[in-house]
């Protein structure tokens, strides 16, 4: 089976004190990773191709620094890696970002395309399904477990409220993975040595099929504004016996969404 | 001149900070500490991700990096584990012996076991009750008297960590008690299993600190070894000692700015949560420059630490006042941090559970192990002065 993941390089913003510059987040000084479910996705897809064969090629986009992403993926087990890099591109929102990757994807033989359910930095949560319409494949998000059955693959998705649902397509498919679909492998020395080894191929615009006035600028939405909500503090004393304020507490936390 | 990790290095930095952020959790740390175990399952977690042999030859069943890439594992594991780290990098101790002295025959056969971790710990035996740092002024007690095929093995060795558990050692004899100087009567052997031969006795100390490696004591009484377990050339074991503990107190200095990042993080954190007078403790200058003071000193060492790890990749070698200079400084450093966490924590410091006081314990230890402070300043003013008769 012939596996292509789509991963992104993101800003850790857990635990900075973030900074705005415009419509941006000012990344200077900000740590960076690959976002957390594209890490599921590229385990999910080395764990199928040593179950079943075939190959793994990881996709990014972005300038240089994003061969850290690439070349964790290749630590991880995948066999090449693309990384599209072109000015244009900057500005992309989902949709285009997806015509992006579809423009690379189209061009490498697949028998199924695994993406992140999301990116912790934007968090859109489109560009697997954009990706699927533009790539006429069928799609299921969500997913937390996966089998390859005989040219079909079966996918269980994460529904709310603890439900699970099957899905059966036909490859070749796409899907976003949910994270916890598994346990990704700590990243080994050995495998740091191999990927120093391989080669990152580096295609810009003109070396895909992409409709250059749909994407970078051109993209569908605009950013208008990037802010942080002002922090209200709130603090209410609960007052009676322990048993009353022990309803009173989860009556509230159960009115702000909390669980238990 | 280039102050930044290659990809590749940082990548390896990543990775053993991922891999030490989620399996050396502080109350995992503790436990360890608290019942003075050994971590085996860290160890062999480590070195099925080819951590702790990453500067073994690729040929043996290591990695085959440099010290440069083993300095920034060891520093990673210092940082999550201060004395597990040490632990950790320590069951590691005297294989580079055998990697530098040792015959092809053994380096197959023992190398590929150590590096995948069924084969360590690894000890070296070089310290005896009433010769510590000082193994030239007199000839060793512990004797290797040939008999046929076999070495006959009698004395004590001392301070010897994990020998209670260790599959190998390498031990330094004197082979020729009457050579002058005597050191140039001393060899180094391999055992191996010793623990399972006649003739070998181990005893454990208790110590103050980095209580997840044992220190013990080894008595040899007529201790059997076949003669094909001499680790390079008879009467040479001196040479091969001493080039292999240049080399680690690198891996020691690591450890120290391992030790003090890992407690000066604890400490900045302390200082920009806790409140005192109405505000937080990061706002009073005494804590805040102590805090500068800390980070300033940390950089310090570990500039001196990849200067040292950068030239004995170089040049296959380093000069010995370099590595004593990392070594003794990396080592005071730490615990000046940790003596500055303390003092930031305040009583919460001295509380086992908030983790300071192992850091405190633990650095300790690395002004003690591999030569004190002042044999490195001697070793250091030595390369200065001369011998000034």
């Amino acid at each position: 089976m012939d596996i292509i993941v789509c991963v992104k390089r993101v800003p850790d913003t857990n635990e900075a004190d973030i900074q705005i510059s415009g419509n941006f987040i000012n990344t200077k000084g900000l740590p960076f990773d690959v976002n957390e479910w594209d890490k599921y996705a590229v385990e999910e897809a080395v764990r199928l191709k040593e179950k079943y064969g075939g190959t793994v090629t990881a996709i990014t986009i972005g300038d240089s620094e994003s061969d850290d992403a690439l070349r964790r993926a290749f630590a991880t087990g995948a066999d090449a890696a693309v990384r599209v890099s072109d000015d244009i591109f900057n500005g992309s929102d989902a949709v285009a970002s997806a015509k992006i990757l579809a423009g690379a994807i189209s061009d490498i033989k697949h028998d199924l395309v695994l993406f992140g359910a999301q990116a912790s930095d934007d968090g859109y949560g489109a560009t697997g399904q954009a990706a699927a319409a533009i790539l006429g494949l069928p799609y299921a998000s969500l997913v937390i477990k996966l089998e390859a059955d005989n040219g079909k693959i079966r996918a269980t998705r994460e529904l709310e409220a603890g439900m699970n649902e099957v899905v059966e397509l036909p490859l070749p498919a796409l899907l976003t993975i949910q994270s916890g679909i598994n346990e990704p492998r700590y990243i080994s020395i050995m495998g740091i040595r191999k990927a120093s080894s391989k080669e990152i191929k580096v295609l810009s615009a003109g070396e895909i099929s992409v409709n250059t006035a749909e994407i970078g600028n051109n993209s569908g939405t605009k950013t208008e504004k990037l802010f942080l909500p002002p922090v209200l503090k709130q603090t209410e004393f609960l007052t009676g016996s322990v048993d009353e304020i022990a309803v009173k507490l989860a009556q509230i936390l159960k009115d702000k969404g909390g669980t238990f | 001149m280039d102050f930044e990790f290659n990809n590749e290095q940082r990548d390896i930095q990543k990775a053993v900070r991922e891999f030490a952020e989620a399996e050396m959790s502080r109350e995992y740390m503790l436990e360890l500490d608290r019942t003075s175990t050994y971590p085996a399952d860290l160890l062999k977690k480590a070195c099925d991700l080819g951590f702790l042999c990453i500067d073994i030859p690729e040929k043996y069943g290591g990695v085959g990096y440099g010290l440069t890439e083993k300095a920034i594992v060891f520093e990673e594991l210092c940082r999550m584990g201060a004395g597990v780290g040490m632990s950790l990098g320590g069951s590691c101790f005297g294989l580079k012996v055998l990697l530098n002295s040792g015959t092809e025959e053994q380096k197959n056969r023992i190398l590929p076991r150590a590096c995948s971790g069924e084969g360590l710990p690894f000890s070296g035996a070089f310290t005896e009750p009433d010769k510590g740092t000082d193994i030239v002024t007199f000839p060793l007690g512990t004797t290797a008297v040939r008999k046929g095929g076999k070495y006959i093995i009698n004395g004590t060795k001392t301070f010897i960590t994990h020998a209670d558990i260790s599959k190998y050692v390498i031990l330094l004899c004197q082979t020729d008690t009457n050579a002058k100087p005597s050191y140039k009567g001393q060899t180094t052997f391999i055992l191996e299993n010793p623990l399972d031969k006649p003739g070998y006795t181990v005893s454990s100390f208790e110590k103050m600190g980095w209580q997840t490696s044992h220190t013990t004591q080894i008595s040899f009484s007529d201790f059997e070894l076949p003669a094909e377990n001499i680790v390079g050339k008879e009467n040479q074991g001196f040479y091969n000692v001493m080039s292999f503990l240049t080399e680690f107190r690198i891996e020691t200095a690591a450890a120290g700015v391992g030790m003090a990042q890992g407690v000066y993080e604890k400490a900045v954190n302390y200082a920009k949560t806790r409140e005192a007078f109405g505000q937080k403790i990061g706002k009073f200058q005494s804590i805040s420059h102590k805090i500068a003071d800390m980070a300033t000193k940390i950089e310090t060492a570990r500039l001196l630490l990849y200067k040292a790890a950068a030239i004995f990749d170089t040049k296959h070698d380093v000069p010995p006042h370099i590595s004593s200079m990392a070594k003794w400084y990396g080592a005071r450093m730490a615990v000046e941090v940790a003596d500055d966490a303390m003092e930031i924590f305040g009583g919460h410091g001295y509380i086992i559970e908030n983790d300071v006081a192992r850091f405190y314990r633990d650095t300790r230890m690395l002004e003690l192990v591999e030569g004190t402070r002042e044999a490195q300043k001697n070793t250091i003013a030595a390369s200065i002065l001369g011998r000034l008769d």
